[in-house]
């Protein structure tokens, strides 16, 4: 099943991304619960498009999912390639309908999310996940196991996708920072 | 020995901290517990310290004009053993009156003591953080009230057990 996901591309979509809005809190998408998908479905494999290139165009950004888009479904792009703080990585990829099945090594770290702009927070991440899903576009399943930062974005797109945000996770009264640096 | 409740606020700039602690330094009032940070753009301090009489203080804080200080004296206080068990609550939405009065006041109704809160504003988005000691087997009581007062003030809340790793 690894392999579905080391041949996986954004090519293999077949369909233009187009960069769409980002949606920021308090809007009432980021709360909700996202649908699950039919990964073939091909309003699905355009969102999987659409996310790509939101976030390539986004600087800084590693991670988004599909509520920040204002999409009410259980997608997300990740890409922490560039990142300093990564170690494992499986590139660019699209997951749906994804799942946290094992996760260890919990350590916290400083987030921030482009639907929150203005604020940063210490969350405790699992350094350490196994995650399930399915690829859109081919439908095929997927169990990657990684760790760090790639983990740390895993677990916070899949958040998104279950309505929730940082905020929810933030470690104490103090542990939420006006941000300094916007990339 | 008095023990003295102090507030010092004002616009922030450079060296609040080095002025307001060099004059209290001065009358020999020994900052003890504190919390300083800036609000909004306004610095804001509260202390306690033991030492001289509350009008030393007020007359050593008196050269800095462009703060606004207060010095009380107060019954000396510990802070008891935590009386329950430690739970965060989020709470998150679109800023609207009487948000926080209505969130603590669900806590407090579950006998929950708030230790410490913290609220921002960030354009329409309002955030509020608070550590919560819970009487036992409160919280999931609490977390029901909560996502009922959460649901009439139109914003998200979340109750979950505070890690705390003894090393």
């Amino acid at each position: 099943m690894s392999d579905a996901l080391a041949d996986w591309k954004p090519d293999v979509l077949g369909v233009e991304g187009r960069v769409l809005p980002v949606v920021t809190a308090p809007a009432a998408v980021l709360s909700r619960e996202g649908a699950e998908v039919d990964p073939v479905d091909p309003e699905i494999v355009q969102l999987a498009a659409d996310l790509v290139a939101t976030m390539r165009v986004s600087p800084g950004c590693v991670g988004l999912a599909a509520p920040q888009v204002g999409v009410s479904a259980q997608v997300f792009v990740v890409d922490v390639t560039q990142h300093p703080k990564t170690a494992t990585s499986h590139g660019t990829f699209v997951l749906c309908n994804a799942r946290v099945v094992e996760a260890s090594r919990w350590r916290p770290g400083r987030e921030g999310c482009m639907s929150v702009p203005d604020l940063t927070g210490d969350v405790k991440r699992a350094g350490r996940v196994v995650v399930e899903g399915v690829l859109p576009g081919t439908g095929e399943a997927v169990r990657l196991a990684t760790d760090a930062f790639e983990a740390r974005a895993l677990q916070h797109e899949i958040d998104h996708c279950a309505g929730k945000l940082f905020l929810d996770r933030v470690a104490g009264a103090h542990a939420v920072y006006q941000r300094k640096v916007y990339l | 020995m008095n023990e003295l409740a102090i507030t010092v606020i004002g616009p922030d700039r450079t060296g609040i901290i080095a002025d307001v602690s060099a004059a209290l330094a001065e009358v020999g009032a020994n900052l003890s517990d504190s919390t300083m940070t800036r609000l909004r753009g306004h610095f804001a301090m509260t202390l306690i310290c033991t030492g001289p009489s509350a009008a030393e203080v007020e007359k050593a804080l008196q050269p800095l004009t462009d703060l606004i200080a207060t010095v009380r004296t107060v019954e000396q206080e510990t802070d008891g053993a935590a009386a329950g068990e430690p739970y965060l609550v989020s709470v998150h939405g679109a800023d609207r009156l009487g948000i926080v009065a209505a969130v603590t006041r669900v806590v407090a109704a579950a006998g929950g003591n708030i230790t410490d809160l913290t609220t921002r504003l960030t354009g329409p988005l309002y955030v509020l953080i608070a550590e919560v000691d819970l009487p036992p087997a409160a919280a999931d009581d609490l977390a029901v009230r909560l996502a009922e007062a959460a649901d009439q003030l139109g914003v998200d809340v979340s109750l979950r057990r505070a890690e705390s790793d003894v090393l």
